[in-house]
């Protein structure tokens, strides 16, 4: 395991200097002079001059990559310049809110994709397999800052059941969890169906009906288990997807998240609040691929022998 | 086989798929709706009215008005051309790179080989359309921006599927035949692999052109798509949430509309995927 470990740490470093300097490169995207773009053209030639200072602008490319993997080294990544705070304590501020809705959509997901995946594999080719296959197809291209106002129109505005946006109670967290939780609700319950068909296939099934189990138990009890590995896995690697989401879904539900505050920056050109999230997003979604091959490694005796 | 026959056995195997025989009629009709947008909208999308705003469906206005007074079908069916172009060129420019790329890495190998993989892995760490946002958030919104943005990152999974299926195919005996009676390798790669290494890339290509469609909306949805005025469906969507309780067909239409383009490039892909028997796209 450690061997393992050491192995994948060796092989994330090139990829998460690679995220760094991506982001890095952003700003230098922009057409024209990004100071004249932050400030607006209007802005006097004194206050461009202490924003290009600040953001180490007037300086050659080589030595703003090299302050700004310093900066990162020491946790700094900048000053927001409509907050003037660190950029980095504005993100930690923001990061319970967005990892509590990306948690209540992993469950919505699982509870979707559990039942129905189970059900539509038990009973292949029956009219409730084509339905959940039909529903899943659905979920999968019914995009999110659609599903998103319809809920927000049905359960709030229309049966009053749910706050329209907000944070606070676990009556907001509802409509948000759900409209992310979808897309990842139709990607799990098809996964699961296709590796519980493949488990149910496998010898040690036939020989637990053999001893007398019934189908149902041997599925629950033994089946289930073994395919919802690929589950999980498939689950960790959704995991970056739905940070990524939670930008258009914090954006409807005005959810205080990561996901709201890169639109805000971006709204602002508040451009350091940017690149901070974007990279954050991008390092946790490194971060959590990793722990998920681990536990993939943990879970998984095959691939420990291998 | 001839190139024929193989061609019509494909169509009579997607003919038996019922769902991507009605995903390729959706499809075919959205294309159509793009290309005579000027001719089938009743009215110029960009026409306001402002007098009979937020208006719902009408004779003369048969799916409403937006806030503007701006007909809403012909938002719709100028929208379709946003999206089909969208979704079309994206993919096209994706394909382009990603061909090119993935062919060199899998037929190559060695250091460019190396090089791709390490810059994949990159550029795969930005996930969903996180990468296009921030790009589209620097060079700013329009068409061009967009297409850039989608394809930043969307030619990556062309190129490791074409890789892939290049070590694949250059291991089958035709190709081994080919190579030991002297062919040179850039015909070795046109003529005897590329060709049979073609079918999962069509697939995909299929799905990601619904994938491009939800992410250029969904860019649109957030102020970073196609510039305003401009009819983008997800456009459509922002601006119609503000008004949900007075006029709620300003978002479900526009929403309608993508779910249903997106759902049939899907069933295609679906369909395309069982018929050329391809276990390695999925959307």
């Amino acid at each position: 395991m450690r061997g393992y470990l050491l192995s994948r740490l060796r092989q994330m470093i090139p990829v998460v200097l690679g995220v760094v300097t991506v982001v890095f490169l952003l700003i230098h995207l922009i057409p024209g002079d990004p100071v004249e773009i932050m400030l607006g053209e209007s802005a006097l030639a004194a206050q461009k001059e202490e924003l290009r200072r600040e953001l180490h602008l007037d300086r050659p490319v080589a030595v703003q990559y090299g302050e700004f993997l310093l900066g990162l080294a020491t946790g700094d990544l900048g000053t927001s310049f409509r907050s003037r705070e660190p950029v980095l304590r504005e993100i930690l501020r923001r990061i319970p809110a967005t990892f509590l809705l990306a948690g209540a959509s992993m469950v919505v997901a699982l509870l979707i994709a559990i039942p129905l995946g189970v059900l539509s594999a038990m009973r292949q080719h029956s009219l409730y397999d084509h339905l959940s296959g039909f529903l899943a197809m659905l979920g999968l291209s019914m995009p999110n800052f659609w599903l998103g106002p319809l809920l927000i129109l049905i359960f709030s505005l229309g049966l009053g059941l749910f706050p329209v946006s907000g944070y606070g109670t676990a009556g907001h967290l509802v409509l948000p969890a759900v409209t992310m939780g979808t897309g990842m609700a139709a990607i799990l319950m098809r996964m699961l169906r296709s590796s519980l068909l493949e488990e149910i296939r496998q010898d040690y099934m036939r020989a637990a009906c053999a001893r007398g189990l019934s189908r149902r138990a041997a599925v629950l009890r033994h089946a289930l288990a073994n395919s919802l590995i690929p589950v999980l896995t498939v689950m960790g690697l959704q995991f970056g997807a739905l940070l990524s989401g939670s930008i258009i879904t914090e954006t409807i539900f005005s959810w205080p998240g990561i996901g709201r505050l890169t639109i805000q920056a971006i709204e602002a050109r508040d451009y350091p609040v940017v690149q901070g999230c974007i990279l954050f997003i991008a390092l946790c979604t490194v971060t959590v691929n990793l722990l998920t091959d681990l536990l993939y490694f943990r879970l998984d005796p095959r691939i420990r022998h291998e | 086989m001839s190139e024929r026959a193989s061609r019509k056995t494909l169509a009579r195997r997607v003919a038996r798929h019922r769902a991507a025989v009605a995903g390729a009629a959706v499809v075919v009709l959205v294309l159509l709706v793009a290309i005579f947008a000027p001719l089938l909208a009743p009215f110029d999308p960009g026409a306001q009215a402002l007098d009979s705003g937020l208006s719902g469906p009408s004779w003369s206005h048969w799916l409403g008005q937006d806030r503007l007074g701006r007909d809403l079908l012909s938002r719709l069916v100028h929208g379709a051309r946003i999206s089909v172009a969208v979704g079309l060129g994206t993919v096209s420019l994706s394909l382009a790179i990603g061909l090119l790329v993935g062919s060199a890495s899998g037929f190559f190998g060695g250091r460019i080989d190396h090089l791709f993989m390490r810059l994949a892995d990159i550029l795969l760490a930005f996930p969903g359309i996180l990468l296009a946002i921030a790009i589209t958030s620097v060079l700013g919104p329009s068409l061009r921006n967009v297409l850039i943005a989608l394809s930043a990152l969307g030619w990556v999974g062309y190129a490791r599927l074409i890789r892939g299926q290049i070590l694949k195919v250059r291991e089958m005996e035709f190709v081994q035949s080919a190579t030991a009676v002297g062919s040179p390798p850039v015909r070795l790669l046109l003529v005897h692999i590329l060709p049979n290494a073609i079918s999962p890339l069509i697939v995909e290509a299929t799905f990601g052109i619904a994938r491009a469609i939800v992410a250029e909306a969904g860019l649109s949805f957030l102020g970073l798509g196609v510039a305003p005025p401009a009819p983008s469906w997800g456009a459509m969507i922002s601006e119609g949430r503000h008004f949900l309780f007075v006029a709620p067909h300003l978002t479900t239409v526009p929403g309608l509309a993508i779910m249903i383009t997106v759902m049939a490039f899907n069933f295609l892909g679906d369909g395309l995927r069982d018929a050329m028997d391809v276990r390695e796209a999925s959307p």
